[in-house]
């Protein structure tokens, strides 16, 4: 367990500096500057809001001072000349004697200013935000597995049946369906047509049923599939064939004993089912106005915001693949044949 | 098997628990009682900060906060009192002196006082704040040199160098470069307005690193204006509070306002079709039909215009008579009827219509589409295009990323192919990308708009002249250019709008711009709504906001007589109406309400 859980980190650690230093040097590669607007600045004004955030320095300083750990800014800490000409490897007070910050960067768990929304930093943006997004995720995947796996074992215990049949068209249709269609369906089934629930917004459990709803109804359309498939198959194995045989209650034996082998396919798409969640809920946050994270992956890119940008990035990265990570270890705790000591 | 046994127990329960504390923090806004009023910005503010920003949306959250020395007329945007009390200006129009009224304070119970403003003016025009507005400040003696002569950054000059003083404590007065019709809307115009000092310096202090976000944050920012921020939440909302150290603070009606960052056009329509929202500034195209019957919407003319830039740098489009051939071809009314439908008036002019003491140089045209057409062909014959003639290269369209702007083009491409045999091709790109390409006139054909920032032809006829950052076209004339210039240092108002004039003439002579059309206001707001009003500028002051009652919304719907474009619509707010404490009908406020605060 240990050694993987090192071999993983390794690999963690390569996965997100390479995530981090591909999008640094494609964001920055892409025509408009974040400051660009359709009234062209002076270009004293120009420059000097450039310097501020150090669009002035070649990309290669740019991207040292984003990771960190050193601040490399003119009041930089480490090996400066100081205004005699005398040279310091360390120092901590910049130029003008006030005391200077020698770390920062991403190493240091600072991921700026943000450039569009001047009034706060990347962290504060991504800590106000993420647990709503994550609200909302759980919400929606909490949703997806209840209706995917009990529609999936309705399905398997009859295959060929009419429930069957409707269920997999029902799972079919909710796989086609973008969810933008879906949510202007219910937002004029059940705000207009029938006044339930508050039509956007975010802050009580009202508002999150649709949203939610919506957001978890393609991800329980694949889950619903793929628990169908995987309990078809347990079900026909030989360990259920010797428990009915000993003569268990047929509830027992899907419950105790298919669920836990059929499930593992629906265990191992949780983790690609998350990065969908989380990349995927921006329209939804769009259509129902929540200020969670998605929104802001496109948004920073479309404004050029690149710490807010890179900083979303980075969050997602860390995120899908330490969930990755969970979703293997979980595998151990269903199926004990299974080790990870194997991989 | 140790490891497992623990975290088939440990997992659950931590899962749980994070699940909890999330929920909590995330759902915290949902304990914000509903506002007195809701409205909908549009998007999140890039920053409070009055110097530093440009944007619509932040200028609607500054005018909450702050105040400068005036305000403007919610309806006709005259300039009334704010900060100063009365002010008065030079027989030569050179001089500005306004005098503050001595109960102005800051929510910090300071009183605002001239060297505020000094303090505030030097920090906007200081390179180093890096105000993208500051030329408007550029008026003033001074100032231009004060902004753009830089060493390394840093101003050159002192800005005892620029013409703003400070008498005594309660007074302050500009010294202007040339005669300024608008110097007081300019007052009334955000970017003037005042920061508290103490508040940046202390901010300063106790965050070091962070200051530049920690001073505007809702505990730390102090504010002039009717309102303080409550509450912030990025994409959602600006919750304001009412500032009860206001000077003006009975005549405020709403204890509490919310602006909520809602992007989607749809969601927005929805929140205000709910009542959750009060006054949208925008509605999706594709409903201005089923609204204008409605008694809460009522386009009128906005100070702005669509153009086409025309890139007069390369063959063919460097022939003035190919550039008018174009122009002519343009089916503007059909455009206004049949893609925009809110009303929006076909521009041949760049100076949107209807500025006090303007007449506007219109490009010449006939009196119906078909004698234009005609006569287009006749100039691209001239021109030596047409039968027989050279054939026209392929012009490619440029537009950014829009619905609504790729249909106008497609519009326009259709009819210069059809009379004109022109092949246009469309090229969309993406916002920032499409800006890029604009600024270095790599285009042929781009769309464009301007909106006015005061009500001055001025404001347009600047962007075109040789060289000038926003002219994007490669054209120049020198005669515009003088005329211009000449107009900015003119004493007479009259000459000076006839000068102006003659400048547009030029430029609708040779047209490096193709206009379209004149745009209009798009507010909806609930008709309960009183002391706002649709404006030319589409500006709103929030200090005149009141709900009306029953009574007064009937005789506000009894004014519109039988009028087809009022149905009247439900009126969003309370029956009983919201009224400031200083009106007849204010809340009648019990003393013990106050003393228990």
């Amino acid at each position: 367990m240990l050694r993987f859980l090192a071999r993983r980190f390794l690999w963690f650690v390569i996965t997100v500096s390479t995530v981090m230093t591909v999008s640094f040097f494609l964001m920055h590669s892409v025509k408009g500057g974040p400051f660009d607007g359709e009234r062209k600045l002076d270009p004293v004004i120009e420059a000097n809001i450039k310097a501020r955030y150090h669009l002035d320095w070649p990309l290669w300083r740019q991207y040292l001072q984003y990771v960190g750990p050193f601040n490399l800014d003119d009041q930089r800490a480490l090996a400066a000349f100081d205004e005699e000409g005398g040279f310091a490897l360390w120092r901590s007070e910049g130029a003008d004697g006030e005391p200077t910050r020698a770390f920062g960067g991403v190493l240091t768990g600072d991921f700026g200013p943000s450039f569009r929304y001047k009034d706060f930093t990347v962290n504060d943006i991504l800590e106000e935000s993420l647990p709503i997004s994550a609200l909302l995720g759980v919400l929606s995947m909490m949703f997806a597995i209840a209706l995917g796996v009990s529609a999936g074992i309705a399905s398997a215990l009859r295959p060929g049946s009419g429930i069957d049949l409707t269920l997999r068209i029902a799972a079919t249709g909710g796989i086609a369906l973008p969810n933008f269609v879906i949510a202007s369906f219910l937002v004029i089934l059940l705000v207009f047509l029938i006044p339930l629930l508050p039509v956007a917004g975010w802050g009580t459990i009202q508002h999150m049923l649709l949203p939610g709803f919506c957001l978890g109804l393609v991800f329980a359309a694949y889950i619903a599939r793929l628990t169908r498939t995987g309990m078809l198959e347990t079900l026909s194995a030989d360990y259920i064939r010797t428990a009915h045989a000993k003569g268990l209650a047929p509830r027992t034996v899907v419950m105790r004993h298919a669920l836990k082998g059929g499930l593992l396919p629906v265990v191992s798409y949780l983790g690609p089912a998350t990065a969908g969640i989380l990349t995927g809920s921006l329209v939804i946050e769009k259509i129902f106005f929540i200020p969670g994270t998605g929104s802001h992956f496109i948004n920073a890119a479309t404004n050029r915001d690149y710490t807010l940008a890179m900083g979303v990035t980075i969050l997602f990265t860390v995120l899908v693949y330490t969930l990755n990570t969970v979703v293997d270890m979980a595998y151990t705790l269903l199926d004990p044949r299974i080790t990870l000591e194997d991989e | 098997m140790a490891f497992q046994r623990i975290a088939r127990q440990v997992i659950p329960v931590a899962l749980l628990a994070s699940l909890l504390g999330g929920a909590i923090y995330a759902t915290r806004g949902a304990r914000l009682e509903p506002a007195d009023f809701v409205f909908n910005n549009g998007t999140e503010v890039q920053t409070l900060d009055p110097a530093t920003v440009t944007g619509v949306p932040e200028g609607r959250a500054i005018r909450m906060l702050f105040e400068g020395l005036l305000v403007s007329h919610p309806e006709t945007l005259e300039p009334l009192p704010g900060v100063a009390e009365r002010w008065e200006v030079s027989e030569d129009g050179l001089e500005y002196t306004f005098h503050l009224r001595r109960d102005a304070l800051w929510s910090n119970g300071d009183p605002v006082t001239a060297e505020d403003f000094m303090w505030s003016f030097e920090r906007f025009l200081d390179p180093q704040t890096a105000a993208e507005y500051a030329y408007m400040l550029w008026y003033v003696e001074g100032a231009e040199a004060f902004t753009t002569e830089v060493e390394d950054g840093k101003a050159v000059h002192g800005f005892d160098t620029v013409g703003i003083t400070a008498p005594d404590e309660y007074t302050i007065r500009f010294r202007l470069k040339a005669p300024t019709p608008f110097f007081l809307e300019l007052m009334a115009f955000y970017p003037m307005f005042p920061v508290n000092r103490r508040n940046i310096e202390e901010a300063k202090e106790r965050f070091p690193d962070r200051w530049q976000q920690q001073w505007l944050r809702p505990e730390n920012i102090v504010c002039n204006g009717p309102y303080v921020v409550e509450f912030r939440r990025v994409n959602d909302r600006i919750r304001f509070a009412k500032n009860p150290r206001y000077w003006d603070a009975d005549n405020v009606a709403f204890e509490t306002v919310d602006a909520l960052a809602v992007e989607s056009y749809t969601t927005a329509l929805n929140l205000y079709l709910t009542g959750e929202c009060h006054w949208i500034d925008v509605p999706p195209a594709n409903v201005i039909q089923e609204l204008m019957p409605r008694e809460d919407f009522n386009p009128i003319p906005y100070l702005g215009t669509y153009f086409y830039r025309v890139n007069v740098t390369k063959p063919p489009l460097d022939d003035p008579l190919v550039r008018r051939a174009l122009s002519l071809t343009i089916p503007r009314k059909d455009i206004c009827e049949k893609v925009t439908k809110a009303g929006q008036v076909p521009a041949y002019a760049l100076v949107p219509p209807g500025l006090a003491g303007y007449t506007n140089a219109n490009m010449p045209h006939g009196a119906s589409y078909e004698e234009d057409v005609a006569e287009a062909k006749r100039l691209m014959e001239e021109a030596g295009y047409g039968a027989g003639g050279k054939t026209f290269p392929t012009i490619e369209i440029h537009y950014n990323t829009a619905d609504a702007h790729m249909q106008i083009a497609l519009v326009i491409a259709d009819a210069w192919s059809k009379y004109l045999g022109i092949n246009a091709k469309l090229l969309n790109q993406e916002w920032k990308v499409y800006l890029d390409t604009q600024s270095n006139v790599g285009y042929d054909v781009s769309r464009s708009a301007w909106i006015g920032d005061y009500a001055d032809p001025n404001n347009f006829v600047d962007l075109f002249v040789t060289g000038g950052e926003n002219n994007k076209t490669g054209w120049g004339n020198e005669d515009y250019d003088r005329l211009v210039r000449d107009a900015a240092a003119e004493l007479d108002p009259a000459k000076r709008m006839a000068m102006l004039q003659e400048a547009e003439a030029i430029l609708v002579d040779e047209l490096p711009v193709l206009p379209i059309y004149n745009y209009v206001t798009q507010t909806t707001f609930s008709p309960r709504l009183g002391g706002y009003f649709p404006n030319v500028k589409d500006e709103h002051f929030p200090k005149f906001w009141y709900w009306m009652d029953e009574e007064e919304l009937a005789a506000k719907r009894a004014g519109h007589g039988d009028r087809d474009d009022m149905q009247p619509v439900e009126a969003w707010g309370p029956e009983e109406g919201l009224y400031p404490p200083a009106h007849p009908k204010g809340r009648a406020r019990t003393s013990s309400e106050e003393g228990g605060d």
